[in-house]
């Protein structure tokens, strides 16, 4: 499978995304810059990084969001084409308007850096298909703007719609309904404050993160 | 043309740094502090030719995320 990671002025997970994506699909994958306009053809799946993009300046994501780059995301988003956003890149995400909602301060005011336990909501998105629905996980997070906000009848849809992918299964953040990761209408956008790429081998301590993207190489390769 | 761009949260979504600061001049010993919002100013220098709905696109793509904040806007 082909993939891309898209990279900001800021970014700083970047790398152990394409470290992830190397070791899961053999392939290292192409590295697209924010200026640039177009992504690789044939691309099987896009990441968009966790970082400080822009230096988090008017919001987090906000600046990136409206990057050259970011028209091309979209397009190939429209396509069908698989998306991931982890932490910075969950709020470019929203930033965006690929996925609904938005992601302000922790509600505690700190910068959250530790493992959390996660509950999977459903196994049955292209991200989730390696895991067990209502199975509990491991993975780190690093955010101070993880607090997702959305209007009441958006959160009844996400979770109607079975858009809910990931929650937090302590509090973290004081995220509404304690979400995790949402995906858009169609299934295949997915944004998530926890970083799944940094637990790919027992190294990190766990290997949560490694089903993740080995579900969507079985579905794409 | 100067403009001054008032970016506030939309009532209603929580405000944990106006929580911060409402706390904090509370134990500074300030009585009867009842509530803060944290917002932002952004003052832009603009041609006197910038129509209002050239203003408002600007607000809605980028200044304001309509999501979570409203915007005001003021001709300086």
């Amino acid at each position: 499978m082909k993939t891309a990671v898209v990279v900001f002025p800021g970014s700083n997970c970047d790398r152990d995304l394409a470290v992830a994506l190397e070791e899961v699909t053999g392939k290292k994958p192409e590295m697209v810059w924010h200026g640039d306009t177009a992504l690789p053809d044939g691309v099987g799946l896009i990441a968009v990084p966790g970082g400080f993009s822009y230096g988090d300046y008017l919001r987090s994501g906000a600046m990136a969001a409206r990057s050259p780059i970011m028209r091309a995301v979209a397009d190939k988003a429209g396509a069908g084409v698989p998306v991931l956003g982890v932490c910075n890149g969950f709020q470019i995400l929203t930033e965006a308007g690929l996925l609904p909602g938005a992601l302000m301060r922790n509600a505690g005011l700190d910068f959250v850096c530790r493992d959390v336990a996660l509950t999977v909501d459903t196994a049955q998105t292209a991200f989730t298909r390696r895991y067990a629905a209502g199975e509990t996980i491991k993975v780190p997070v690093a955010h101070h703007d993880g607090n997702y906000v959305a209007d009441q009848e958006t959160l009844d849809r996400l979770e109607g719609e079975g858009r809910v992918a990931f929650r937090y299964a302590e509090e973290v953040n004081g995220s509404a309904r304690r979400i995790a990761g949402i995906l858009n209408d169609a299934g295949n956008v997915l944004g998530m404050m926890p970083h799944p790429e940094r637990r790919i081998e027992a190294a990190h301590g766990g290997t949560e993160g490694r089903r993740l993207f080995e579900g969507l190489l079985d579905l794409v390769a | 043309m100067k403009l001054r761009i008032y970016v506030t949260l939309k009532p209603g979504v929580l405000d944990p740094q106006g929580k911060a600061i409402e706390h904090a001049l509370t134990g500074l010993g300030f009585p009867g502090i009842e509530g803060a919002r944290v917002g932002k100013l952004i003052e832009l220098e603009v041609a006197d030719s910038t129509d209002d709905a050239q203003i408002d696109a600007m607000c809605r793509q980028l200044l304001a995320n309509t999501v979570i904040e409203n915007y005001r806007v003021e001709r300086a």
